[in-house]
């Protein structure tokens, strides 16, 4: 047992070195001189994905091509612990990188508390105008600009059409078909219908979205998760799970939800473009026709799906602002936004990229860019980040039958109420 | 403790360290100096010898237990202590709360969920790890053939990391691809959500340290038994005690001061025990196998902004438990006449 507090100071050393790798020690000599050319280090946390990475570092890199003087150090921090990590190296001013590629509800949080250089009025803020409305609106926070965006994302229905032909059902419109559907697809192939994210609030937002409701109601200030949608979405988790249309599991759900889809254990799933490349990848998807995008099913109240991406944002205490001002202007730059969707199909932030035919054409894109477009705002409050918390509580507990869903519902809302003081 | 290690010192430079003392006191000080002057000056050396430790204690021990137990009388955040990033200057804004802290959270049904379950977790980790090393040991603690090897093979799991076999384990307990649920289905049984389950979890995470613990059990019992001499089993066997008799007066009194030890040691260790918990379910599901410890992490740590002045209190009042039990414990060992 001596061995736990061992482990523990190794975890407690790696994790420092790690962020001290971050790297703020060399070279960070600021802008270069009078002549305006470009010099010392920006670190890039980059926080995309096992089949994302690769494309992500080249294309950083690239940046020293054009600022030959500009060394970009790109450091991949897993989306799970690139929060955590980030708040650990701001808050204890050391090792935190200049510039981060930042989950849209993380934003108002950095900012609120600080972390984060105000990019109004600098060079990261190109052509602001080009960029989806939808999209500018995760980077502000109280009037300020905090980041640029990089990336937008939603929700949709993943499924194997393979197996759904198998089964004879279409790809279902609600929640109601998918159980039918799900039904059918176990009798007639074994697999499952639907593999759910029980260890992740944003995958439960759909289901409450799809009911009319929402977390909280930011004009007028009151919690709403404990009204009826909450209950209801609450109750639909327990029900598809119950009735064996789906499974889940409490952790690791990312791995497992992927392996179960990718060898065709499970016949749908709920997930964004960040995971076509991943898909594609997989056994069953050799031929990646055989992967079908439809909108996520929809409740009593229509199909309603969150509106995710990611933004680039500034360290507010980096020592080479003017580079890694440039970093994220590059990073954002039509040009860039072009490649990550060739490469990733990844949906662009920038309007006029839409126009480029590569993208226009990008099957992904055809598909995902009118549901970005009807995808549901999240409020951007300092707290955004902090409404999960709650709700991956009780998902587990409704889940193992621990609470019930109106139980779970008024627990999340009497949670809510402690971290929002001025909400109802 | 700093006192007491300064008082032996003390005595030991006093019987030891004359040629010092006389050539201070006796030639420099023609005036008779105060009583900490002298004892300064007596014994300077140790001292100064002692001074570093103090130091170095004070640092990483006494400044942030200190701090804690300051900040668990405040508001104190993540947004509003004071701090400077770059352009940013936030200055402090949080204040002092008294006993507000406290009072919420012995208020709060969650520190009682969670204190009780860290009572069954302690209890039955400690009770298992200490039954099964004590059964090994007793196995381990005569001669036959490939005892080495045995050995080696027992104490294994405390020679790999924690995190390592907490990570092994918890391939394991997959419940789609883990050995477990292969092994179960095969065999014909439905698999268990091991790690989905909160009950089956609670399960699996007292195995896991269970599992850890063991050696460290098994290697100090075996000392232990290794120190009690043969001759007595001898005249108690001549006596015809049966070895159920045997063990019961002969052996387990003859491990009292190691058990009574490292059941304490095993006590605190595991009550606190972070990495098993917290790499094996992340506390979950939901929030079924969190133990205090995991909880204060999780409030100063994962939940945004982050509660540094509620986490403070939590690990004040897992401070003021421990001492309280570790008392308690001591005192009844002190009846029965254990000089400890």
């Amino acid at each position: 047992m001596r061995r736990g507090i061992a482990a523990t100071a190794l975890v407690a050393a790696l994790a420092m070195t790690a962020s001290a790798c971050g790297g703020d020690d060399d070279g960070r000599n600021g802008a270069g001189g009078g002549n305006g050319e470009l010099s010392g280090t920006v670190t890039f946390w980059d926080t995309s994905n096992e089949a994302e990475k690769a494309t992500y570092q080249a294309l950083a890199e690239r940046f020293e091509k054009e600022h030959p003087k500009v060394d970009v150090k790109y450091v991949n921090v897993p989306f799970g612990e690139a929060n955590a990590k980030f708040k650990n190296a701001a808050g204890g001013n050391s090792g935190a990188p200049d510039v981060m590629r930042t989950e849209v509800a993380w934003v108002a949080d950095f900012a609120s508390i600080g972390y984060l250089a105000p990019l109004d009025g600098t060079a990261a803020l190109d052509d602001a105008s080009d960029y989806l409305p939808q999209a500018a609106a995760s980077t502000k926070y109280e009037g300020k600009t905090y980041a640029v965006p990089q990336v937008i994302d939603t929700l949709a229905l993943f499924y194997n059409k393979e197996l759904l032909k198998k089964a004879g059902v279409p790809a279902p419109a609600s929640v109601a078909e998918l159980k039918t559907a799900a039904t059918r697809i176990k009798e007639k192939t074994g697999a499952t219908g639907l593999y759910l994210r029980g260890d992740d609030p944003y995958w439960f937002l759909p289901y409450l979205y799809g009911e009319g409701g929402d977390l909280v109601d930011e004009k007028n200030k009151t919690v709403t998760i404990d009204d009826e949608p909450g209950v209801k979405a609450y109750r639909i988790l327990k029900d598809l799970v119950d009735s064996e249309a789906a499974i889940t599991d409490a952790s690791d759900g990312w791995n497992n939800m992927q392996n179960a889809f990718k060898s065709g254990k499970v016949a749908m799933m709920l997930n964004g473009p960040w995971a076509i490349e991943d898909v594609k990848a997989g056994a069953r998807f050799k031929d990646p026709a055989n992967l079908g995008v439809a909108p996520v099913p929809a409740g009593s109240a229509g199909q309603g799906s969150p509106q995710g991406g990611w933004n680039l944002s500034v360290y507010a205490g980096s020592k080479n602002l003017d580079a890694s001002y440039a970093f994220v202007k590059y990073m954002s730059s039509a040009k860039v936004q072009q490649e990550t969707t060739e490469k990733l199909s990844l949906l662009p932030t920038r309007t006029s990229v839409y126009e480029v035919p590569a993208v226009a054409e990008n099957e992904m894109v055809r598909f995902f860019k009118p549901a970005v477009d009807k995808a549901v705002e999240r409020p951007w409050i300092a707290q955004g980040n902090a409404l999960f918390e709650p709700v991956r509580l009780q998902m587990a507990n409704v889940l193992a039958g621990k609470t019930s869903p109106e139980k779970a519902a008024s627990s999340t809302g009497d949670a809510y109420r402690k971290l929002l003081k001025d909400y109802k | 403790m700093a006192v007491e290690t300064g008082q032996s010192v003390t005595k030991a430079g006093g019987t030891q360290g004359a040629p010092g003392r006389a050539h201070r006191t006796g030639h420099k000080n023609p005036r008779t100096p105060g009583r900490l002057h002298r004892a300064l000056a007596t014994h300077w050396y140790a001292w100064s010898m002692v001074a570093p430790v103090v130091a170095v204690i004070g640092v990483i021990i006494g400044y942030p237990l200190a701090r804690g137990v300051w900040l668990s009388f405040t508001d104190a955040n993540e947004a509003n202590v004071e701090r400077t990033i770059g352009v940013n200057h936030i200055p402090a804004t949080y204040e002092h709360v008294g006993l507000a802290n406290y009072r919420a959270i012995l208020s709060d049904g969650v520190f009682w969920d969670r204190l009780g379950w860290t009572v069954v977790w302690t209890v039955s980790c400690v009770a298992l790890s200490f039954a099964l090393g004590l059964a090994l040991a007793v196995m381990l603690n005569r001669t036959f053939k490939g005892r080495t090897l045995y050995r080696t093979a027992l104490v294994l799991p405390w020679a790999v990391p924690a995190f390592v076999s907490v990570f092994t384990w918890r391939l394991l307990f997959n419940e789609r691809s883990g050995l477990f649920n292969e092994l179960l289905t095969g065999a014909g049984f439905d698999g268990i959500s091991w790690l989905n389950d909160p009950t089956w979890a609670k399960i699996s995470v007292i195995a896991v340290n269970v599992w850890v613990g063991v050696p460290f059990m098994l290697i100090a019992l075996l000392g232990g038994l290794q120190s009690i001499p043969g001759d007595l089993y001898e005249a108690a066997e001549m006596d015809g005690a049966s070895p159920w008799q045997r063990f019961r007066h002969i052996t387990l009194p003859g491990l009292r001061s190691v058990s009574s030890t490292v059941v304490l040691l095993s006590t605190i260790w595991t009550f606190n025990m972070f990495p098993v918990i917290f790499l094996l379910t992340r506390g979950g599901p939901g929030d079924a196998t969190e133990i205090l410890v995991t909880y204060a992490y999780r409030l100063s740590f994962v939940i945004s902004p982050r509660d540094y002045s509620t986490s403070a209190a939590w690990g004040v009042l897992i401070l003021l438990l421990l001492t309280l039990v570790t008392a308690a414990y001591r005192r009844a060992l002190r009846k029965q006449g254990d000089t400890w």
